[in-house]
């Protein structure tokens, strides 16, 4: 072999590696799109602070239903229900905290427990049935759908319910969820006029952002705990191998069934997570909220580069893929072109996304 | 190291599922360092008796003694706590995930990183690379994923594998029925490794070439029976082609 032969194959194989990262097609994406609206939005104030905070909040509200669905789904798994469980989980708080008058520390932590345990029976059902998760999971889209407007409507004869805020007020556990933080930070900015103030209304003299809200908190403290999860404990290691091969990882002796329901209730959890934001920063839960969230979590992580098959994965491309995203959604909306168009964008980019794995994963396995 | 005395004996083993005898009758010994092959068409009894050797299935009768003690093997956990490991045909690896994880999958090292436990990534990746050096295999880098191993290779690292954690005797299931003639010497070559070190190797096959190429003794196994065993030397392509095929008892040919 020549030098330029050498320097040629040791390239190419460096590129092979390289296109073996699951998140690779995802961070080139955020690139590409960062790219583009950087030279047609610059103008629309989409990257000012208060354009940023904006596509922010998107991206991080797609990012948390992701980082559960990026996990389940690398073990092997889907979970159809989540879109139904926010509605759920919403509606749990409301109802218990503004009709029956429990303190709303007490709501939120029984829609953590109820989701949670729902989640779990959606993986029991799963694992002890042999059933597809694809078919377990959308008879609890139905279900859960189903009984939350039921619970609405039998508490309240409404699917709305307000008046949280007023019931939050003075709690200790509400903030975690619908605060900010460093707002002290954002004040001291504005002084400094680093920030920009409003100047006129109620907020005159309040900075234009004045914090960051625990939304976005929740995203990035989820997306570093099951990347690390994931990458870096024996755990991550299980829930690979039940993803991949559930056959040989029991052979070997890995609890498969353990890890599996586990994941699906740590998807319950961030879709509880979601809802609960939700709640605390509009003050009311919506019967009909969270529909076709399942959906987005799913095309994130595989614009993140996950196989659909399970086994192979990553939660930083599943947050990336979220933030493409809230980018693009947020993005049209100030560049002026008509919202419906997103929809049409993110078909053509799953399909995209799908393509661009199963070449991977035959690069991976070495099939033919 | 090596003792006369049979590491692992089974005793005229029967197994009837319902009212179908799968065995009737099959005995083998093996020592320690011995590969004792065995050799059967399908349909012979040869899984029904892997499936009795890793804990699977019990005998309906019979006797299994380890190092000379009766012993009872009730689920695969046991047939492991006492030194068998039974590598499939599947291999029990998981194509996508890479030869490290692959390699410690249920067993992993890990340390403490304050109050968190993760995997030790460096000490899992070198024993890795060593053990690979061992049994031949120059891996580019252990993070790569099984899948861009050839079959030979799997095999290869599952072999490893089982004989790194403790197995004292190791059932290999066809491990050669899916290769090339290359793969297939490489695999032999890691039998011959793993026997150097003492382990016992039942090699359990339908292709008598490979069988001859690495066997100490050949047991033949017909509808559930056991046709007879020879040592090698003492038997020709030709003859056990003829058991396997024919049905002949090992008496009735040496006539």
């Amino acid at each position: 072999m020549s030098t330029n032969e050498k320097f040629f194959s040791s390239l190419r194989s460096k590129f092979s590696v390289a296109l073996l990262r699951p998140d690779l097609g995802a961070i080139v994406g955020v690139v590409l799109v960062f790219l583009f609206f950087f030279l047609v939005a610059r103008d629309t104030g989409m990257f000012s602070l208060e354009g940023s905070m904006n596509w922010g909040i998107v991206s991080s509200q797609f990012i948390i239903i992701a980082v559960g669905a990026c996990l389940l789904m690398i073990a092997g798994e889907f979970d159809l229900s989540v879109g139904s469980m926010i509605g759920f989980a919403g509606i749990v708080i409301a109802v218990t905290s503004v009709v029956w008058g429990w303190p709303v520390w007490l709501s939120i932590i029984t829609a953590f427990v109820v989701s949670m345990t729902i989640g779990a029976l959606i993986g029991y059902i799963t694992v002890k049935t042999n059933l597809p998760s694809f078919i377990v999971s959308l008879a609890f889209l139905y279900i859960l759908r189903g009984m939350t407007i039921f619970i609405a409507i039998v508490s309240t004869k409404k699917t709305i319910i307000g008046g949280v805020t007023e019931a939050a007020e003075n709690d200790w556990l509400a903030p975690i969820f619908g605060g900010e933080i460093f707002t002290g930070v954002f004040d001291w900015l504005a002084e400094q006029g680093v920030i920009q103030t409003f100047v006129a209304g109620t907020k005159a003299g309040q900075p234009v952002v004045s914090g960051i809200p625990m939304m976005m908190v929740w995203a990035i403290g989820l997306v570093i705990f099951a990347h690390f999860l994931l990458t870096k404990t024996r755990f991550g290691n299980w829930i690979y191998a039940s993803g991949g091969d559930a056959q040989a990882a029991r052979h070997i002796g890995v609890p498969v069934n353990r890890v599996k329901i586990l994941m699906f209730v740590f998807t319950a959890f961030c879709a509880t997570v979601f809802a609960t934001t939700q709640v605390i920063e509009f003050g009311s839960a919506s019967a009909d909220r969270g529909i076709l969230k399942e959906f987005e979590a799913i095309i994130s992580v595989v614009i993140g580069g996950a196989l659909l098959t399970g086994g192979y994965g990553s939660v930083i491309g599943a947050a990336l893929g979220a933030v493409i995203f809230g980018v693009v959604q947020q993005g049209l909306f100030f560049i002026g072109v008509e919202s419906s168009l997103f929809r049409v964008f993110l078909g053509v980019l799953l399909l995209l996304a799908v393509i661009l794995n199963t070449h991977v994963r035959k690069l991976i396995t070495g099939a033919k | 190291m090596m003792s006369d005395l049979p590491l692992m004996e089974l005793k005229d083993i029967h197994k009837s599922f319902g009212n179908v005898d799968a065995l009737k009758g099959v005995s083998i010994s093996i020592k320690a360092g011995e590969c004792h092959c065995l050799l059967g068409d399908n349909g012979a009894g040869k899984s029904t008796f892997i499936k009795i050797m890793s804990g699977v299935h019990q005998p309906t009768r019979g006797q299994i003694s380890i190092n000379g003690q009766d012993t009872e093997i009730n689920n695969p956990r046991e047939a492991i706590d006492v030194g068998i490991a039974t590598v499939y045909q599947d291999l029990a690896l998981i194509p996508l995930m890479s030869v490290s994880r692959n390699f410690w999958l249920g067993r992993e090292l890990t340390k403490k990183v304050g109050p968190i436990t993760v995997m030790d990534f460096e000490k899992c990746n070198s024993i890795l690379m060593t053990e690979m050096d061992k049994m031949g295999i120059q891996l580019r880098d252990p993070t790569q994923s099984i899948g861009t191993l050839s079959g030979g290779e799997r095999q290869t690292v599952a072999i490893a594998r089982a004989v790194f954690f403790g197995a004292k005797i190791l059932i290999l299931d066809e491990p050669t029925s899916a290769l090339g003639v290359y793969q297939t010497s490489n695999v032999l070559k890691t039998i011959e490794r793993v026997r150097e070190k003492g382990v016992a190797v039942i090699f359990i096959s339908h292709n008598v070439s490979h069988a001859l190429a690495v066997g100490d003794k050949f047991t033949v196994l017909s509808r559930g029976e056991t046709l007879g065993t020879a040592k090698s030397g003492e038997i020709d392509f030709q003859e056990l082609q003829a058991m396997m095929s024919g049905n002949k008892k090992l008496s009735e040919l040496k006539k």
